[in-house]
């Protein structure tokens, strides 16, 4: 961390989008973790994607839960919604939230321990619900703030700074979220930026469960030989299996790609995303194709990046639960009380 | 791009933009720490290794450093209207606040036995003379007027420089055992070489004035001056009044001096009129304003024509009205606008359109060179005349310029003259004296004050305008108080707390990149810098500011950062886990006259 604010001035080129902010308007409190945390990375990428997506502060949910990664909605956009909640409980807060109020984006960020130990209830739930929001979780195999144990995440074999070696089996969240019904599954590396912004737009723009796991190396207690979530042995086993692009609008795809080179995924709200494929035969809609490939390349040691899954026609809780579109808190008191002949209608529904 | 070559001194030294600006290469963030640390003894003594002058200079230079200093640039696009860091008047900060430092001027090395003379107590004379007089010459200034100072005491008014800061910034020079001749006019060149001078030393300025030979110029003979004799005259008491009625002629520093000394003097209506537009004249933008303060119309675009005269007696002048126009290659030509001639009543004029060398007093045949310009051949960086023991410097050498520059060659010329003496190439220049220091003091603290503040740019009191105005003595600034002061030396960015790149220790974590205010550092594959300084995180279109591009880093991109911006606050080395940024301290000061500028081969001899 650093003592001093960071200073506002900026870059005297730095735009505005189209809702008139300039990147660093998308800025929180400066960080307090660790100098060189991958968390960070996360919180700019966040920063950078939203301030492309043209996102309005105001009309973001950030929630999370306790761990490093928890802390890290502080970090960034600092004129948004926030909520830090219980341990491991985020999604259920969420979730909570937005079916009082489906207008807001909504992002939850958690970490390993946060939804891979204590919140695995949660996360495998809120999946399966098809929540409409974007699920990073930061990913770093550790506990950072009590010194650095394995966490669920961390490989087998692998070893802590101390030189223990890990005998447990990981849990690989990717595969949970797919299992569990999540219609938009990715993995990102802190340390490709490229790679991660268009992800994480990708998933603002998805409707329903959006789910981002993010390998984000701890620099004080995950970062060293021995360690399969540092810096360097991530770059050198990332296997990407394509590269996004993401497009605002179908009409504005100018970029020709050879054939079979790229695979197009429009999305509900008219998005596009434009996959250049890196493996030849993955295809990101076959989802048990992915499972399989997914978890024989991490047999292999590969870190298999990109994105994995993505399921075109999604459809989310509230169309599951078939609510009304207005937020509740638009309602009047006559609408959520329509009365005792509403109730006895109802009742009657279900004699 | 191949990788930055940080142990080339021009590297670093270029970041700190003031300093490289500056043609004295006064280490001025270094001077202007101590100046808010209240250590104003140091801070004078910076500042008087580097320009001799300092509060001379902290009232009267040029400042070529403020329009260079990175604050304008960085306050670019944030709002306020973006201001240098007042330099300058820190300077005199510094000057005007310190107490005896007299404990502190140096001793000079004991005589080495030879004799050298300088021509004109001057800037660029006395400078010489101090740097020669440290290094054990004997040195004696021979200057025309009684008291040394040339042109800083003759022109510059005192109501922008009092006489008591020239005696004692001249006082410190004499101090060192430099012998002052004053009242002695040097009429022969021959003649004073014949006297056996091991070097001679000509700093004697620029010293005459261009005349506009209109019609009824002869005629009104007694009310039109030279700008620069009448400015001498004022100075030495010989003028106490002008007309109510004065015209100045002229866009430069000079006339402004004419004229705010001629509204102290009597003229209430004082003019100053240019060919030129307003934007280009000469003088410098602050120079024009204070003069606009004080009541001074400006008109631009008018050529003067002729100067009126009734029974000898100057009544008025005639300007004909022109209007600029530019040529493909940017080249101005003043175009007559055809409107009828502009009549301006007056009762004096002074005409301040220019200076030119004069040297009536060297011999032509003496073996020493002028160019077709009448000035003398010189070698550009020694000074030496093609009469090797003679050497030129200030206005003397190239034309007018300004006191900065006088010392700058001063120093230069010094050290021409150490060498020449000691049997050494004088083409052979010194390189300067350079340290890199790191300023961390512990984890989040640096040796310097890294929080950048959006102060604005400090007014300078004045006093009030009648009081100014009713004597040419009255000095208009009042200078910075220890508070203003203080909130002016924090605006410095400390351009040389250098940002330092270890790529062996960086792991590409991003954290420079991600805390950055400024969007200076990138990670990226390497490519010629055109197409770099396109790629950057923000693009680096300031090609006068160099690209810092390190060796390859483990992905095999290198990092690139854009100076041009850097606020300096050290966010990058706070944020990098491994130190691969570093926070360190360029400090750079030229070589002076002695030992230190001699060649290593030639010391290695003489041991």
């Amino acid at each position: 961390m650093t003592y001093l604010a960071k200073p506002k001035l900026h870059h005297p080129s730095l735009a505005q989008n189209k809702v008139c902010y300039t990147r660093r308007d998308y800025e929180g409190r400066v960080s307090t973790l660790c100098a060189g945390c991958g968390h960070d990375s996360i919180s700019a990428a966040i920063i950078q994607a939203c301030w492309e997506m043209d996102v309005e502060p105001h009309r973001v949910a950030k929630m999370s839960g306790i761990g490093c990664s928890s802390k890290t909605p502080d970090y960034f956009l600092g004129n948004s919604h926030g909520f830090n909640t219980v341990h491991g409980r985020m999604p259920s807060v969420l979730t909570g939230a937005n079916l009082a109020n489906r207008s807001l984006l909504y992002l939850g960020v958690s970490g390993d321990g946060d939804s891979a130990s204590i919140g695995i209830g949660q996360f495998a739930h809120v999946m399966r619900r098809g929540v409409n929001m974007v699920y990073i979780l930061e990913n770093n195999g550790v506990y950072g703030l009590t010194k650095g144990q394995f966490s669920a995440t961390a490989d087998q074999g692998s070893k802590s700074k101390k030189g223990a070696i890990n005998t447990e089996s990981p849990i690989d969240t990717i595969s949970l979220a797919l299992q569990m019904g999540a219609t938009f599954v990715a993995r990102g590396f802190s340390g490709d930026k490229k790679q991660l912004v268009p992800i994480i737009k990708a998933a603002i723009a998805h409707k329903g469960a959006a789910f981002i796991d993010v390998i984000s190396p701890c620099v004080t207690f995950n970062n060293h030989a021995g360690s399969t979530k540092s810096y360097d042995y991530v770059r050198e086993h990332n296997e990407a299996v394509n590269r996004v692009d993401f497009i605002p609008t179908r009409q504005e795809i100018v970029v020709d790609y050879a054939e079979g080179q790229v695979i197009e995924v429009e999305q509900h709200d008219g998005t596009v995303l434009l996959l250049r494929k890196l493996h030849r035969d993955y295809d990101p809609h076959d989802k048990v194709g992915a499972m399989n490939y997914i978890t024989k390349h991490q047999a292999e040691g590969e870190v298999v990046t990109g994105l994995l899954y993505v399921d075109n026609d999604a459809g989310d809780l509230h169309e599951h639960l078939n609510t009304i579109d207005a937020p509740l808190n638009t309602l009047g008191a006559k609408q959520l009380s329509p009365g005792m002949a509403a109730l006895e209608k109802i009742n009657q529904r279900l004699r | 791009m191949r990788p930055t070559d940080t142990r080339d001194p021009d590297y670093f030294h270029k970041v700190v933009d003031c300093q490289w600006a500056c043609p004295a290469h006064t280490p001025v963030p270094e001077y202007i720490r101590l100046v808010s640390a209240g250590r104003y003894d140091a801070a004078y003594m910076v500042n008087w290794w580097s320009n001799v002058f300092p509060g001379v200079l902290g009232r009267t230079c040029d400042r070529p450093c403020e329009p260079a200093c990175r604050r304008s640039r960085v306050e670019e696009g944030n709002g306020e209207k973006p201001q240098p860091v007042a330099i300058c008047r820190l300077k005199r900060v510094a000057a005007d606040h310190k107490g005896e430092v007299a404990a502190q001027m140096p001793k000079p090395r004991p005589r080495n036995g030879k004799r050298v003379a300088c021509v004109g107590g001057g800037p660029a004379s006395m400078t010489v003379a101090r740097d020669l007089a440290l290094a054990g010459y004997q040195v004696t200034v021979f200057e025309s007027d009684p008291k040394p100072g040339g042109f800083m005491r003759s022109q510059v008014p005192r109501f922008r420089l009092p006489e008591s800061v020239i005696d004692e910034e001249c006082g410190f020079i004499t101090e060192l055992g430099v012998e002052f001749r004053g009242g002695t006019r040097i009429g022969s060149l021959k003649d004073l070489l014949a006297q056996g001078w091991d070097a001679v030393f000509v700093g004697s300025g620029a010293p005459r004035a261009r005349d506009l030979d209109l019609p009824g110029r002869k005629e009104a003979a007694a009310h039109i001056h030279l700008g620069i004799d009448w400015l001498a005259s004022v100075s030495f008491g010989h003028v106490e009044k002008i007309g109510r009625r004065v015209i100045v002629l002229g866009g430069g520093n000079t006339a402004m001096d004419c004229c705010r000394s001629a509204r102290r003097l009597g003229g209430e209506e004082v003019k100053v009129i240019v060919r030129s537009g307003f934007d280009e004249m000469k003088a410098s933008p602050w120079e024009k304003e204070d003069a606009m303060h004080e009541g001074i119309p400006i008109l631009n675009y008018h050529v003067p024509k002729t100067f009126e005269h009734e029974q000898g007696r100057l009544v008025a002048m005639t300007f004909e009205l022109v209007r600029a126009e530019f040529d493909g290659n940017g080249r101005r030509t003043l175009v007559p606008t055809g409107a009828p001639d502009v009549r301006v009543e007056c009762d004096d004029v002074l005409v301040a359109v220019g200076q030119e060398n004069a040297f009536p007093w060297i011999e032509r045949d003496i073996g020493l060179e002028f160019d077709r310009w009448g000035l003398p051949v010189l070698g550009a960086a020694s000074l030496q005349s093609t009469l090797p023991r003679v050497f030129f410097g200030g206005d003397a050498a190239f034309g007018p310029k300004n006191i900065i520059w006088a010392v700058a060659h001063g120093h230069e010329a010094a050290v021409s003259i150490d060498k020449f003496l000691q049997g050494e190439d004088v083409n052979e220049r010194p390189p300067p004296m350079v340290t890199l220091v790191s300023q961390k003091m512990g984890i989040h603290e640096w040796s310097y004050d890294n929080e950048i503040t959006r102060e604005q740019r400090q007014v300078v009191p004045w006093v009030a305008k009648e009081l100014a105005l009713s004597s040419i003595k009255v000095e208009v600034e009042l200078g910075f108080d220890a508070q203003a002061a203080c909130k002016e030396a924090a605006r410095c960015l400390n351009c040389d707390a250098q940002t330092v790149f270890l790529k062996d220790a960086c792991i590409e974590c991003d954290a420079c990149v991600d805390i950055c205010p400024m969007d200076c550092i990138t990670f990226t594959t390497n490519a010629d810098e055109a197409e770099l300084r396109k790629r950057l995180s923000a693009p680096a279109l300031n090609l006068s500011q160099d690209l810092y591009v390190s060796d390859h880093v483990k992905t095999g991109r290198v990092m690139v950062k854009d100076e041009d911006v850097c606020l300096h606050c050290g966010l990058c080395a706070e944020r990098c886990p491994t130190g691969a940024w570093d926070m360190q301290k360029f400090l750079l000061q030229t070589t002076k006259a002695g030992p230190g500028c001699r060649s290593k081969t030639t010391l290695g001899a003489a041991a």
